[in-house]
C-alpha cells in the first residue's frame, strides 16, 4: 500500500479545470518532485493533498484512508505537513510562538483546562514548547526563537517555515517552492537541509520546483505537469531528455533542440 | 551556638523569607494589588464618603473594562470587524434581568411561578448573571457560524444584524416592556442590602471585572488562544497547520459575546431600568471607540482606554449633545494620528519593561 496515493482527480474553478485526470503514488521514503511551467496546477494540486480543496472528481488515499471528508487541521493531524509558495508566518509572533501554535491539534489540553490553570494545562504547555525549543535546536535556529520570521533573512525564514512544518511530526512533507526566490548559495544549504531533514526525521517528500538544481540533485522520481495534466513521469535523468517536457517548457522543439 | 551562627541562621532565615516574598509577589503581584484596590473601593463606598454620582461612575468603568476587553477579543486579537457588541449586552441585561425579578421579587412578568424570595438573591445574583451571559453566548453563535463561511465587511454587516436582530426581537415583546423598556431591578439590589448591608453591585462588577481580565489574559496568553492570533495573521496558514480553526473562532466569539452579556447584566441593575433604545448602534460605537482608543490586540490598552473614556465622557457631560460631536472628532483626530491606539499591540508590560519583573507572565 502506498503512503499516499491521489486517484484520478479533476479540479474545476468554475469553468475552468485547473487539474485534469491526476493520479500519484507516493511510497513511503521517497522523494518526488513535480515540475511544470507556470499555472500548471502544481500549488492547486498541493492545497487538495493537505485538504485545502476537496476535489471536484476523484479520491485521495492516506495510509490506505479517503482524506476527502476531512478538513485540513484534520489532515495536518494525520502526518500531512506542508509549507507555501510565498512563505505564509504568523508574523506578529515570535519564531517561537509560530512553532508552538503549529502543535495546536495534540496540546492535549482545551479551553476550559485554559480557564482554570489546570494542572494538565501547565504541565502540556510546558511540554510544548520544550518540543519547539529542541526542534528549533535541531534546526540551528535557537537564536532565532525571540525573533519576529519577517524581520529574519529569507533563507532563515523558509528554514522557520520548514521547522513549523516539522513540528507537526509529520509523515509526508509537502514543500512548495522552497527555493523560491533564493540565491545559489542558500539554494545549496537548503538541498542540504533538506536531505538532513529526510535523514533524521525518515519523511517522505514531495516538492514542487522550478529550480532545477534542487529537483534534479534531491528526488527520486519526478512527474512534469502541464495544463493540470502527467505529460511525462520518471527518473530525472528521464525527465531531462523528455522531448515533451522540453516542449512544454521552452514552447517548441526547435527551440529545445537549440537550447541543446 | 555561638553568636556568630546565630547571626548567620538569622541572616539565612531573613534571606529566606525575602526569596519567597519575591516569589509570592511576583506570581501574584497584580492579582494582590487588584484585591487591595477593590478593598479600598469598597471601604470607601461602605463609609459612604463618596457621593452616589461618582460610584456610579466606578461602576460604569468596570462594565466598560468588560465590554471593551471582550471586544478586543474579536477586533483586536481575531483582526475581524464586530460592530454588534450592544446586542449581546442586551441579551446579557435582559436574561438576567428578568430572572432577577422573577425570582427575587414578586411583580414580574412571570407572577410567582418562579418566586423563591429575596434572601436567596445574595448567593444566586452571580449566578442570574452567568445565565444572561450564557444565553448572550448562545446569541453569539449567530455570529460565529457565519464566521465559519466569511470574514471581514461581510461579517461586520453580520454583526450589525445581529445588533438589530436582538433590538427588534425585545422591541417588539411586549410582554416585557416593548420599546417602554424593562424596570425594578432595583427591588433586587436592595433586596440583598437589606439582608446584609454592604455594596453588593460595586462587589459584584469588581469581582466580574477582575475575573474578565484574568480569563481573556489567560486564554490569549496561551498556545490554545494565540491560535486566534494565527487566525488574524494569515487564516489559511492556520487552517493548513493544524489549527481548528472552526472550534477556535466558536470559542472566541461565545466568550466575547457572553462576557458582554455579563456586562449588560450588571449594566442593567446599576441603571435599574433597561430599553431596547439603549443597546442600538450608538452603543456598539461606544465600545468600539473604547477598543481602537485602546489599541486593539492590547489587553491592559482595553482597560486603560475604558478608563479615560468613561472618565472623559462624565466630564463632557455639561456639553450636552456636543459631546457626540467632540467624540467622533476624537476618534477621527486618533485615526489620524494614532491609528494604532494608545497602546498598539502592545502590553503595559512591553511599554514599561521593568513592569515586568515585577509582573511575571505566570500571575494573574
Amino acid at each position: 500500500m502506498p503512503l499516499f496515493e491521489i486517484k484520478e482527480i479533476n479540479h474545476y474553478f468554475g469553468g475552468l479545470q485547473a487539474v485534469r485526470n491526476f493520479s500519484l503514488k507516493v511510497e513511503a521514503g521517497e522523494m518526488i518532485g513535480l515540475i511544470g511551467p507556470n499555472g500548471a496546477g502544481k500549488t492547486t494540486i498541493f492545497n487538495l493533498a493537505s485538504g485545502f480543496y476537496k476535489p471536484t472528481q476523484g479520491d485521495i488515499f492516506f495510509q490506505g484512508d479517503s482524506i476527502l471528508r476531512l478538513q485540513p487541521h484534520q489532515v495536518t493531524a494525520l502526518g500531512i505537513a506542508r509549507t507555501f509558495q510565498n512563505i505564509r508566518m504568523w508574523n506578529s509572533m515570535t519564531v517561537l510562538e509560530n512553532l508552538c501554535i503549529s502543535q495546536h491539534y495534540r496540546m492535549g489540553y482545551g479551553f476550559l483546562d485554559v480557564l482554570f490553570a489546570t494542572r494538565n494545562y501547565r504541565e502540556k504547555a510546558k511540554s510544548v514548547i520544550r518540543s519547539a525549543m529542541e526542534l528549533l535546536e535541531l534546526l540551528e535556529l535557537s537564536a532565532a526563537a525571540n525573533e519576529y520570521p519577517k524581520n529574519l533573512p529569507y533563507g532563515l525564514q523558509r528554514r522557520v517555515e520548514i521547522g513549523r512544518a516539522l513540528t507537526i511530526n509529520p509523515k509526508l512533507l509537502l514543500l512548495d517552492e522552497p527555493a523560491a526566490g533564493m540565491n545559489p548559495s542558500d539554494i545549496d544549504r537548503l538541498i542540504e537541509l533538506i536531505r538532513w531533514i529526510r535523514e533524521r526525521f525518515k519523511l517522505t517528500i514531495w516538492l514542487i520546483e522550478h529550480q532545477m538544481k534542487v529537483v534534479m540533485s534531491l528526488c527520486d522520481r519526478l512527474c512534469v505537469l502541464d495544463f493540470g495534466q502527467i505529460i511525462a513521469e520518471g527518473s530525472p535523468s528521464e525527465i531531462r531528455n523528455n522531448p515533451r517536457v522540453i516542449k512544454a517548457y521552452l514552447g517548441d522543439e526547435e527551440l529545445g533542440h537549440a537550447e541543446n | 551556638m555561638t553568636k556568630d551562627e546565630a547571626q548567620r541562621s538569622i541572616r539565612t532565615f531573613y534571606e529566606a523569607i525575602i526569596h519567597w516574598k519575591e516569589v509570592i509577589m511576583r506570581q501574584h503581584l497584580s492579582l494582590i494589588l487588584y484585591l487591595a484596590l477593590c478593598l479600598l473601593i469598597l471601604t470607601i463606598v461602605k463609609q459612604e464618603w463618596l457621593n452616589p454620582y461618582i460610584q456610579i461612575v466606578i461602576m460604569f468603568i468596570g462594565i466598560n473594562i468588560m465590554l471593551s476587553s471582550s471586544l478586543n477579543l474579536i477586533n483586536g486579537y481575531m483582526g475581524e470587524f464586530s460592530c454588534g457588541h450592544a446586542g449581546f449586552m442586551a441579551v446579557g441585561a435582559y436574561v438576567a434581568s428578568l430572572l432577577n425579578m422573577g425570582l427575587f421579587t414578586s411583580n414580574s412578568v412571570f407572577g410567582k411561578s418562579l418566586f423563591l424570595g429575596p434572601q436567596y438573591a445574595i448567593c444566586l445574583f452571580p449566578i442570574t448573571l452567568l445565565a444572561g451571559g450564557c444565553c448572550a453566548a448562545l446569541v453569539g453563535l449567530l455570529v460565529a457560524v457565519p464566521s465559519f463561511r466569511t470574514r471581514g465587511d461581510y461579517l461586520a454587516i453580520i454583526t450589525l444584524a445581529v445588533n438589530y436582530i436582538v433590538k427588534s426581537s425585545v422591541e417588539n415583546i411586549q410582554a416585557i416592556g416593548g420599546a417602554r423598556g424593562f424596570m425594578g431591578m432595583r427591588q433586587v439590589i436592595s433586596g440583598m442590602t437589606d439582608r446584609v448591608n454592604i455594596p453588593w453591585l460595586m462587589i459584584w462588577i469588581l469581582a466580574f471585572t477582575g475575573s474578565t481580565i484574568v480569563v481573556l489574559k489567560r486564554f490569549v496568553g496561551s498556545t490554545y488562544g494565540k491560535g486566534i492570533v494565527a487566525i488574524r495573521d494569515d487564516e489559511i496558514a492556520a487552517e493548513i497547520m493544524s489549527v481548528n480553526t472552526r472550534r477556535v473562532k466558536l470559542i472566541a466569539f461565545m466568550l466575547s459575546s457572553g462576557i458582554a452579556g455579563v456586562a449588560g447584566g450588571l449594566f442593567a441593575h446599576v441603571l435599574g431600568y433597561i430599553n431596547p433604545g439603549t443597546f442600538t448602534i450608538m452603543k456598539s460605537t461606544e465600545i468600539m471607540v473604547m477598543v481602537y482608543l485602546g489599541g486593539m490586540g492590547s489587553l491592559s490598552g482595553s482597560v486603560l482606554s475604558a478608563i479615560l473614556f468613561t472618565v472623559l465622557m462624565e466630564f463632557m457631560r455639561p456639553l450636552q449633545l456636543f459631546k457626540w460631536v467632540l467624540i467622533p472628532l476624537l476618534l477621527i483626530v486618533l485615526m489620524l494620528f494614532r491609528p494604532e491606539g494608545i497602546m498598539g499591540h502592545r502590553e503595559l508590560t512591553d511599554v514599561f519593561p521593568g513592569l515586568r519583573r515585577l509582573f511575571s507572565s505566570k500571575g494573574v
